[in-house]
């Protein structure tokens, strides 16, 4: 070969000596360039620019608060003029849709920095066409925190489905699992005068009901779609009854408040802005990024993950290899529920709230969409979790200090949001082959 | 039980003496009843009743007082039990079915007609539910289907003028289309891309919430001149006007809905649509290569089953509540699924579920209020029967009735043992600790 090599003979170069995939090589060039993001990425930058950009008030300006009071290192305010600012980030978002059309004629593949850089710049713009003129500060660190607190129990929930679907169990009932903990915890909490002990009471309630559902679908063979919505109606049930009956009779002894403490790890929570928001939280957050983080390694590289996933995509060759594919599926099922079970906690001793009724709002239905949205990949789960967080935060604030935009449709957004994925619009999302199929012999 | 009688007079005669005949008849029978899915289905109401029992005596104050001296005198234990469970679950009855302690002949057999009332909405949409499951789809999304119908309808029904005839069809027409839009949106979905309609459908449940929520907040929309997120009541000539006069809430909503049973069997066991709907269910390549549409007969029966969902929640609100709320479907969207399933997504089947959880509804109203039984333990009742009756192994594992071993007459009953079979011999007993 000469040294004269064009960039062409390269590539062609490279693909013959990957010996193992070179026709797929060849389908990925043959196939039709997908125009669906770039156009995507050119109708919402100009959204922010006509939206955004002119519909801010001339000369207004959008207050951003960085600190809160207690910080440590306090930054200050910062001024933003609105459509100075919105312009500026509007034609940011034009120029990376210009981007994503150019590489996308040339097929070039883009990295995940496009996407992310990308919704942040749209995220701001919004945020300072919201907050223009509005004379309120947007209090970034408590938009943050909130998007945080409002996302654990999602993130709990979304674990949970994963492990369930991944070894191919179907789990609607995470609604369920989550109100069952954090009816337990309340209850473990406050008759221990604990909130420690409702922590460690949580996973199994949530344990309890990931057992009834694996227990009607594996020996029973019951649809599992099925006994996710009638166990949901009845932890509702029962705990509604319960909570009508026993807790209120005496909440002093079965429902009081108990809080879990906050334990700011030194130096890390001093840092600014993401500081208090990350690291300033109680243990029950910190076993969230514990969980996380482990579900992240476990799942893709360990042998309990590598069985987990054989059970849930095919398990007919699992179990000819020798796994015990009910046993499998009932232990991860059952342990599925006892991390549900602790995100239920979240709403009772995490925030220091007493139970009450169907207090999980609803939350579990919102943490299997970002299960889906993520692809079944704890990694992606957890980015989904913190997206429907984050747009709830935002609805929040924004309603707080008074928006054009009405604060339901930020709240119905994480749904249409997971609509479109299923529907193939955000990639192809595939689950677990083998996923709400009773194994049978 | 009549079933009984029958089955042991229909028995075969099996050979051998006369002993031996008598106990294989017995043997027969009593396998045959257990076979019944009514069989299973009354078990597995009388279970659900026992576990509602043991929640009520757990949680009553005069019962655990008398726990305190129970090996002095465990006598008051069990009277007090006793009549602590005869309370509730006689008022239960008398706000169901028949009160006998009413005053009036009137106010006696003013429960029944107060289930049928709660009937109406949940059997619609329990039909709309059943039309999915039949079809092999599992449509979640009653609930959003109903309150879409619902807000159509009433938006009809108070923003129009129209005479009084015109004015409820149009209402009830509005309903069903608003129900059907939104089922249409999953079945479409699924049609065109194979998005799962579980999903789907369960997202639609939640923007269908905030819509609602974010509609009562508009000017244009209530009507009503006040900030309250509560819309305008419904015209006079857009109700379901009442069947039995004044002192009775029984609207025509009833006849619509035994008109929908009848349409819903019509068009699912004699129509050539309803074929295809169940010929999708069973078998979705072998519908294709008959040369079915599958994907327009997937998205039909998510319209038809969202608009039967939309009919019932324009007939709730037509009927009984005239005004729309954000808590206007309440749990119906849950209990229709509830419903379907007990009714084993048969049309006859589902009427009469509906009408068991409507008598479950307007008789938990009365036990509340006399023996200050939460309502909540209705919700504890339905799951625990639906539970069950899907899992009718349980149940026979429960009364210690014979599983269907031997009498395995088709070859589908005989695959099924055989999986129980490989199944028992597969798993060694994690359901014990589970059980508990």
């Amino acid at each position: 070969m000469s040294d004269q090599h064009t960039p062409e003979q390269v590539t062609d170069a490279e693909t013959t000596a990957v010996h193992a995939e070179p026709r797929q090589e060849a389908e990925a060039r043959l196939q039709p360039i997908k125009w669906k993001f770039p156009i995507t990425y050119a109708l919402l930058a100009l959204l922010s620019l006509s939206a955004f950009t002119f519909l801010s008030p001339t000369g207004a300006v959008t207050q951003f608060r960085l600190a809160t009071g207690s910080d440590f290192v306090a930054l200050p305010a910062v001024n933003v003029p609105s459509f100075a600012g919105a312009l500026v980030l509007s034609l940011l978002q034009l120029a990376m849709a210009a981007l994503a059309i150019y590489c996308a004629a040339r097929r070039i593949k883009l990295g995940v920095w496009l996407p992310m850089l990308f919704g942040l710049f749209f995220v701001l713009a919004f945020l300072i066409y919201a907050g223009a003129g509005r004379g309120a500060f947007i209090p970034v660190v408590t938009l943050l925190a909130g998007a945080l607190m409002l996302s654990v129990p999602l993130i709990f929930g979304a674990m949970c489905g994963l492990v369930g679907e991944r070894s191919g169990i179907i789990n609607i009932a995470i609604e369920g699992q989550l109100l069952a903990g954090a009816f337990l915890a309340a209850v473990a909490a406050s008759f221990f005068t604990s909130a420690y002990v409702g922590l460690l009471a949580a996973p199994f309630a949530g344990a309890a009901v990931g057992g009834l559902l694996v227990w009607f679908a594996v020996k029973y063979h019951v649809n599992q779609i099925i006994v996710g919505v009638v166990l949901n109606v009845l932890v509702i049930g029962l705990t509604s009854f319960l909570y009508s009956t026993v807790l209120t009779q005496n909440s002093e002894l079965w429902n009081a408040r108990q809080q879990l403490p906050r334990l700011p790890i030194p130096g890390l929570s001093q840092i600014p802005i993401i500081g208090p928001v990350l690291f300033n939280q109680t243990i029950l957050v910190y076993l969230m990024y514990v969980i996380v983080f482990a579900l992240h390694i476990l799942v893709f590289k360990s042998r309990w993950g590598l069985r987990m996933r054989a059970v849930g995509e095919h398990p007919k060759a699992a179990d000819t290899v020798g796994i015990n594919v009910p046993r499998t599926r009932i232990f991860n099922t059952v342990l599925a529920g006892g991390i549900a079970g602790l995100g239920g906690a979240y709403f009772t001793v995490g925030q220091g709230l007493a139970f009450g009724q169907e207090m999980s709002a609803g939350q579990g239905f919102i943490a299997l969409a970002a299960m889906i949205l993520g692809r079944w990949n704890p990694k992606g789960a957890l980015l989904a979790a913190l997206l429907f967080g984050f747009s709830t935060s935002v609805g929040q604030v924004l309603s707080t200090i008074g928006t054009p935009v009405p604060s339901e449709m930020l709240l119905m957004l994480p749904y249409v949001i997971t609509i479109f994925a299923v529907a193939g619009f955000v990639g192809r999302v595939r689950p677990p082959a083998a996923e709400g199929v009773p194994y049978i012999k | 039980m009549s079933t009984e009688k029958k089955n042991n007079d229909d028995a075969p005669a099996a050979p051998g003496g006369a002993l031996k005949e008598a106990e294989s008849r017995l043997h027969y029978a009593v396998r045959e009843l257990s076979q019944s899915s009514w069989v299973i289905t009354l078990l597995s109401v009388v279970v659900a009743l026992v576990v509602g029992a043991l929640l009520i005596l757990a949680t009553n104050p005069q019962v655990q007082a008398t726990t305190g001296y129970f090996f002095a005198q465990p006598g008051d234990f069990f009277l007090t039990s006793f009549e602590v469970i005869r309370d509730a679950y006689s008022a239960l009855f008398r706000g169901a079915v028949y009160d006998w302690q009413a005053a009036t002949p009137d106010r006696a057999i003013r429960p029944i007609t107060e289930t049928l009332v709660n009937a109406v909405p949940l059997i619609l949409a329990g039909l709309g539910i059943a039309i999915g499951f039949r079809s092999g789809m599992l449509n979640i999304g009653g609930q959003g289907q109903i309150i879409l119908g619902a807000t159509c309808a009433a938006f009809i029904g108070y923003a129009f003028n129209l005479p009084v005839g015109a004015h409820l069809l149009l209402a009830l027409v509005g309903g069903a289309l608003g129900g059907a839009i939104w089922g249409g949106i999953a079945g479409v979905l699924k049609a065109k891309t194979g998005a799962n309609e579980v999903i789907v459908t369960i997202m639609l449940n939640n923007i269908a919430l905030y819509l609602l929520a974010w509609l009562l907040r508009q000017q244009w929309f209530v009507q009503t001149g006040s900030n309250q997120p509560i819309a305008a009541p419904v015209e006079d000539s857009a109700r379901l006007f009442g069947l039995l006069g004044t002192g009775f809430r029984l609207h025509a909503g009833i006849l619509l809905a035994i008109a929908a049973t009848v349409f819903v069997w019509w068009l699912l066991e004699r129509s050539t649509l309803g074929f295809e709907f169940r010929a999708i269910g069973e078998n979705p390549d072998a519908a294709r290569t008959a040369g079915i549409n599958v994907p327009k007969a997937t998205a039909l029966v998510l319209i038809i089953g969202g608009g039967l969902c939309g009919l019932g929640g324009a007939a709730h609100l037509l009927g009984t509540e005239y005004r729309l709320g954000a808590g206007i479907a309440g749990t119906l969207g849950f209990d229709a699924i509830t419903v379907a399933l007990l009714g084993r997504s048969k049309p006859l089947g589902t009427f009469l579920a509906g009408v068991l959880f409507g008598g479950l509804r307007a008789g938990g109203v009365l036990m509340q209020a006399q023996t200050g039984t939460p309502i909540d333990i209705v919700l504890v009742l339905q799951s625990v029967i639906v539970l069950l009756i899907a899992a009718p192994p349980l149940v026979r594992a429960i009364f210690f009735l014979p599983n269907p071993d031997g009498t395995a007459k088709s070859p589908r009953r005989r695959r099924l043992k055989d999986q129980q079979a490989a199944e028992a011999a597969q798993e060694p007993a994690p359901t014990q600790e589970v059980t508990k």
